[in-house]
């Protein structure tokens, strides 16, 4: 007991920390230059050195001639990402309850859903353009775009919401239903609300897939672009630093949308287990 | 000390006629028939997987009989809602819905009848000032310890005004020292609300401490349906006698009968028995199998020559395997020359008088009416029969 307690620490906790140290330059050294260099000033280049700092770059960026349509891909890729966040919340709660039932086929179904993890994201966006063509209806960002990112954000969701229903207890539905409560609701007084938290997980998921998502996009979108076709467009042609700006506003909305999410699931966590010392007191008088 | 002999109108009582429960291809509960009087304390007590929570559940309306009527107050209610059955149902985990405050849980069913907002709540502060738990009204469930949410669950449950409480193992989240103060919690509120209570559990003492009545149950079957002084001390079967305890059950095959005693017998060991009077039991006969329980607190030990001494009729000789010292008294467990177990209970003033030492040969005596004639099960003769002495579980 009293060597585990000098302090002295072993070899290989000095090599796992090295270890650790270079995974987190990697994954955040290349990210960090871009948003530094996101500050260039007017002058500077798309290397380092700085040539003084500035917020001229984010500027160039919402002018629409130098830099291509940014204003617009934004905002599609927002309400695209917002309309995928909807129908995969309502589509996984509903499928997740309804292979509560173990249903005949329940097993193949799942399968089936499931297996669009899987496949080559290119693939799926390839047969959708083709389907659409084949019927003679236009690919579009909101149709057969939002249709090619569900196959790839329900099966997330579903996942998720099969896990947060096999650690809900049937008998909140029982209790409810014994104390005469109808299947209308127990769905919307208790299964919701004890739900939620694992919703917005879900809606977190779906948000996030959605507004980064390419290879499924990127033959189904039809003549406008989503955001990530678009700063995949300016790679090629934005040759300033305005396109490190594009990297820096994007990773902020999905900083945003992280935080959002994570801070209601911790104010729901907090409201159900908030200290009771205050709460009593400021309610009940007597 | 019956309140369903003060109360003989009292709403809420309770009749299974002929029930039958089967999930597939097992049988939960089998051809059951069972009378609950209105007001009663009713347990319903056994071993995991015996069908008594089906019971519960059926009568609540969360299963349907395969076969049978569940009846309440004379009307048959199977395939009504639970609320239409007045009944009430109190979870084993409370299942007190986590996002909602005890006020907001106990109002939930005056919510589901569409009474507003601040009439139920004010009732619901009503129920809970009932049960002493008006301060905590604000709180979530999580908030609150094992025992304050059983009596959430109590006020939730009784809001809805029942005639009957079911109670599903409502004592078993609880550690050993709450367990005994809300035991006598629930027998004050059952009393004041003067409605039946059904209790389900697996723990004999909770069930004898509790109830007016006591339903001992075995793979979907009825053992015994009596007070809780009558399973105790006279239990019907050998099963009822095992699984309650405080007694020694033995049994095996009649060999002889003369002069007014039996000899039982099983392998290579026999007992001499005082017999019925022929009035008391169907007289059995040489061939027959036969079981007899003695309580282990009506056993005299006294010090034997040796352990293959003769006992004489109504005894059994043997060496002492095991003393445990349980504070007023000592259970002195005693091993025949077969190995077979036989359990008496000494009073620690009688046995520190001349304390008995692991291995002493022993005669173990009752007296003939202390000997309490057990009805064969047909079904589990065979299975208990081959055992002349068997020391029930402790």
């Amino acid at each position: 007991m009293q060597k585990l307690q000098t302090g002295k620490r072993p070899l290989s906790f000095y090599a796992l920390s090295i270890f650790f140290g270079l995974f987190v330059l990697f994954l955040y050294g290349p990210m960090s230059a871009i948003y530094i260099l996101s500050f260039q000033g007017p002058t500077g280049g798309l290397t380092f050195p700085m040539r003084g700092w500035s917020l001229h770059w984010f500027d160039a960026l919402f002018s629409q001639q130098r830099t291509g349509d940014f204003a617009g891909a934004f905002t599609r890729s927002m309400i695209l990402a917002v309309m995928v966040l909807l129908l995969t919340v309502a589509i996984s709660v509903i499928a997740g309850l309804a292979f509560r039932r173990r249903f005949v086929g329940a097993a193949f179904v799942f399968y089936l859903a499931v297996a669009s993890l899987i496949m080559p994201g290119l693939l799926v966006g390839l047969g959708v353009g083709l389907t659409f063509q084949t019927l003679g209806v236009q690919t579009k960002w909101f149709a057969s775009a939002l249709g090619a990112q569900l196959t790839w954000t329900l099966p997330f969701g579903m996942l998720i919401m099969f896990a947060v229903l096999s650690r809900f207890n049937r008998a909140y539905e029982e209790a409810a239903r014994d104390l005469g409560a109808t299947n209308w609701q127990i769905f919307l007084w208790v299964v919701l609300p004890i739900l939620f938290p694992g919703m917005i997980a879900v809606a977190l998921f779906g948000f996030t897939l959605s507004y980064d998502e390419f290879p499924r996009t990127l033959l189904t979108s039809g003549a406008a672009n989503t955001l990530p076709m678009e700063i995949w467009g300016m790679t090629t042609n934005v040759t300033s630093p305005a396109l490190y700006a594009l990297g820096t506003v994007t990773t902020l909305v999905s900083f945003i949308a992280i935080a959002l999410a994570l801070g209601s699931i911790a104010i729901i966590q907090w409201r159900r287990s908030r200290p009771v010392a205050n709460v009593s007191s400021a309610k009940e008088p007597e | 000390m019956n309140p369903a002999d003060q109360r003989p109108a009292a709403r809420g009582s309770i009749e299974l006629a002929g029930v039958t429960k089967r999930f597939g291809e097992t049988i939960a509960v089998r051809n059951i028939d069972l009378k609950i009087p209105g007001g009663c304390y009713c347990c319903l007590l056994g071993p995991s997987g015996c069908g008594k929570t089906t019971i519960l559940r059926m009568i609540a309306g969360h299963e349907s009989p395969t076969e049978g009527a569940v009846l309440i107050d004379g009307e048959n209610v199977v395939g009504k809602l639970p609320v239409e059955r007045g009944t009430a149902m109190m979870f084993q985990s409370y299942a007190l819905f986590p996002h909602l405050s005890c006020t907001d849980n106990v109002a939930f069913n005056l919510k589901t009848r569409g009474v507003e907002k601040t009439e139920r709540r004010a009732r619901a502060r009503d129920m809970l000032d009932r049960v002493r738990m008006k301060s905590f009204a604000d709180r979530l469930p999580a908030q609150l310890s094992g025992g304050q949410q059983q009596r959430i669950a109590l006020a939730r449950s009784l809001i809805t005004n029942p005639r009957v409480l079911l109670l599903d193992e409502p004592l078993s989240a609880l550690d050993e020292f709450l367990r005994l103060q809300m035991r006598g919690e629930l027998r004050n509120i059952q009393a004041e609300f003067g409605i039946t209570f059904i209790h389900v559990t697996h723990t004999q003492m909770e069930a004898i401490a509790l109830a007016d009545m006591v339903v001992v149950m075995d793979q979907g079957q009825i053992e015994q349906a009596a007070s809780a002084r009558d399973v105790y001390d006279r239990p019907r079967t050998g099963y009822v006698a095992h699984f309650m305890g405080g007694q020694n059950v033995l049994a095996g095959t009649i060999t002889s009968r003369q002069s007014g005693n039996f000899t039982i017998a099983s392998g290579n060991k026999k007992i001499d028995i005082t017999a019925p009077r022929s009035a008391t039991a169907s007289s059995p006969a040489v061939g027959d199998q036969f079981e007899v329980a003695v309580r282990r607190d009506r056993v005299r030990l006294t010090r034997a020559p040796s352990q293959a001494a003769d006992a004489g009729v109504n005894a059994v000789t043997g060496r002492v395997s095991g003393i445990e010292y349980q504070g007023t008294w000592l259970k002195i467990s005693i091993e025949d020359a077969c190995g077979e177990g036989f359990v008496a209970n000494v009073p620690d003033d009688q046995f520190f008088a001349d304390p008995l030492k692991m291995g002493d040969p022993v005669i173990a005596r009752w007296d003939a009416d202390e000997l309490h004639y057990l009805v064969a099960r047909p079904g589990r003769a065979a299975a208990n029969g081959s055992t002349v002495v068997a020391a029930a579980g402790s």
